[in-house]
């Protein structure tokens, strides 16, 4: 396995990545913002190093910076986590160019799936399901109107480059489509440096479905089951589940297959997800778009599986086979995570602050994931996750019962956060029978 | 005299309007940037003129600073 690992990212996902390293005796480096210092992630690495001040563009997204604190570390390998650097081919580039092991899959596959445009295409010619929408990018406001009428409203408009839903929307009609087209290639041009555009067919009642993938040293790309992401605000995921309630035995058969083969495709190597739509009522679905990282809901399919996905990319990284037999994996029981975000409860505004009470909910099946503790200060630039917090139960519903304890006794004083949201979300009737779609937050938060 | 002050820490994003200006209920007058999400600041308690901006571009802002007032 590897000697070394910079984690080259921060909060929850940096604590998460240095406690496998410490459980396989891998050697830590974390780099951290002036903003991160006193954070968990920054003292329980081996050895943590400050990369700049907080703004992003100056620490977590400054690729030199990072790859100064590589060689002053004597680094032998950079894992990326998600966001940042984490699906910048130039980065992974660099990294190779140093002679570092990059954790992750090839800089052709993070640019052939970057491309969301791109991506749609080589998935249709490798047989994976797409919805109808733009083979090429769109530039102009006169090309959305006439794509918008070719493929039919309602349209989704987005950025080709995008992710994380910015700037996203979707628009009924023509006049729609003018205020959705200016603001996603703002957005666009914004935080993904193109203002190429995507449109696709929206789907009305759409389940948000994902498959975990891992691509072996010896060619073979396994599917490790889906995740229903449809709890979503501002089309962010708030909560996720495995398995989903809205798939049935013979849909995730060919879910799976189909994310396999949108693996091979591009000759993936390491872990992956595979995004779908799940058109509810047709019970059809749909390519939508490829992450090629480690996923922020990672831990539910870890909780079925048992299996730790971090130490299988540090093997997979390395050269090695994974540590479980592919062919033998036993999903047990039902594993859902709620995102614990700085955030008001209500509109989901942001909630910055000083963190005076923290108290995690502990008992069986449940794992915490946390970037903060008390005495923390959640600031301004970067993203709201404080926690994931996730359970596992022999059934869904048992699994339910204690989310509802862990949330309860979920603690938390100074910045504002959505804990009440999940205690809501838990308590509705779309969501505890499971039959719900990405318009559930929507229908409790009118 | 109207004060319109933030709601969270934030970065200011986008100057949108100009001392100077006529403003009324539903203008935008500066965008905030807090965890990723732009957070539009907009005159909601009787237009005027904007008889002052009290940020600029890349300031950071604390929860009750004021940002702009209005005559």
């Amino acid at each position: 396995v590897l000697e070394s690992v910079l984690v080259a990212n921060r909060g929850e996902i940096a604590r998460r990545i240095i406690a496998t390293c410490r459980r396989l005796g891998v050697r830590s480096v974390a780099v951290y913002s002036e903003a991160d210092a006193d954070l968990p992630f920054a003292r329980e690495a081996d050895e943590a190093l400050l990369i700049g001040p907080p703004p992003p563009a100056q620490s977590y997204l400054d690729a030199g910076a990072i790859l100064t604190a590589a060689r002053q570390s004597r680094a032998a390998a950079i894992h990326p986590g998600y966001g940042f650097l984490s699906e910048n081919a130039v980065f992974a580039r660099q990294v190779l160019a140093e002679g570092l092991t990059w954790v992750g899959p090839s800089p052709q596959a993070i640019e052939q799936m970057g491309d969301k445009i791109n991506a749609r295409n080589l998935m249709h010619r490798a047989g994976v399901p797409i919805a109808l929408g733009s083979t090429e990018p769109v530039t102009d406001a006169a090309q959305a109107l006439a794509e918008a009428e070719r493929i039919g409203y309602p349209v989704m408009v987005k950025a080709a480059a995008g992710g994380g839903g910015i700037g996203m929307s979707a628009a009924t009609g023509p006049e729609a489509l003018q205020t959705a087209f200016d603001t996603a290639r703002t957005r666009a041009e914004r935080f993904f440096g193109s203002p190429a555009i995507l449109l696709e067919r929206f789907i009305e009642r759409a389940r948000h479905v994902e498959v975990q993938i891992m691509g072996l040293n010896d060619g073979r790309v396994v599917a490790l089951g889906e995740r229903d992401c449809s709890v979503q605000r501002r089309h962010q995921k708030v909560a996720e589940e495995t398995p989903s309630p809205g798939v049935s035995p013979q849909v995730r058969e060919s879910l799976l297959a189909a994310a396999v083969r949108a693996g091979e495709a591009v000759g993936y190597l390491g872990a992956g997800t595979v995004e779908f739509l799940l058109d509810v009522r047709k019970q059809e679905f749909m390519f939508l778009e490829m992450n090629t990282r480690l996923q922020v809901e990672h831990p539910v399919t870890e909780l079925v599986t048992g299996i730790d996905l971090v130490e299988q990319q540090f093997l997979v990284a390395a050269g090695d086979p994974v540590s479980f037999e592919p062919a033998g994996v036993r999903y047990q029981g039902h594993a859902l995570e709620f995102r614990v975000y700085a955030e008001d409860p209500v509109r989901f505004l942001p909630s910055p602050g000083a963190i005076t009470q923290w108290e995690e909910p502990a008992g069986p099946g449940i794992r915490v994931d946390a970037g903060y503790e008390t005495g923390n200060t959640v600031t301004p630039f970067y993203d709201p996750l404080l926690a994931k917090l996730c359970v596992h139960g022999p059934t869904r519903d048992e699994a339910l019962g204690r989310a509802r304890e862990a949330v309860a006794a979920f603690g938390v004083a100074g910045p504002k956060t959505n804990l009440p949201f999940h205690a809501d979300l838990l308590a509705s009737e779309p969501f505890v029978s499971g039959d719900y779609d990405t318009t559930v937050v929507a229908g409790l938060r009118p | 005299v109207a004060e319109v002050r933030a709601e969270m820490v934030a970065n200011v994003w986008k100057v949108v309007a100009t001392e100077g200006d006529q403003v009324e209920d539903g203008d935008t007058l500066v965008i905030l940037e807090s965890m990723k999400m732009e957070i539009p600041v907009l005159v909601e308690e009787g237009g005027g003129t904007l008889a002052k901006l009290h940020v600029a571009e890349g300031d950071v802002v604390q929860e009750g600073d004021l940002i702009a007032t209005i005559s």
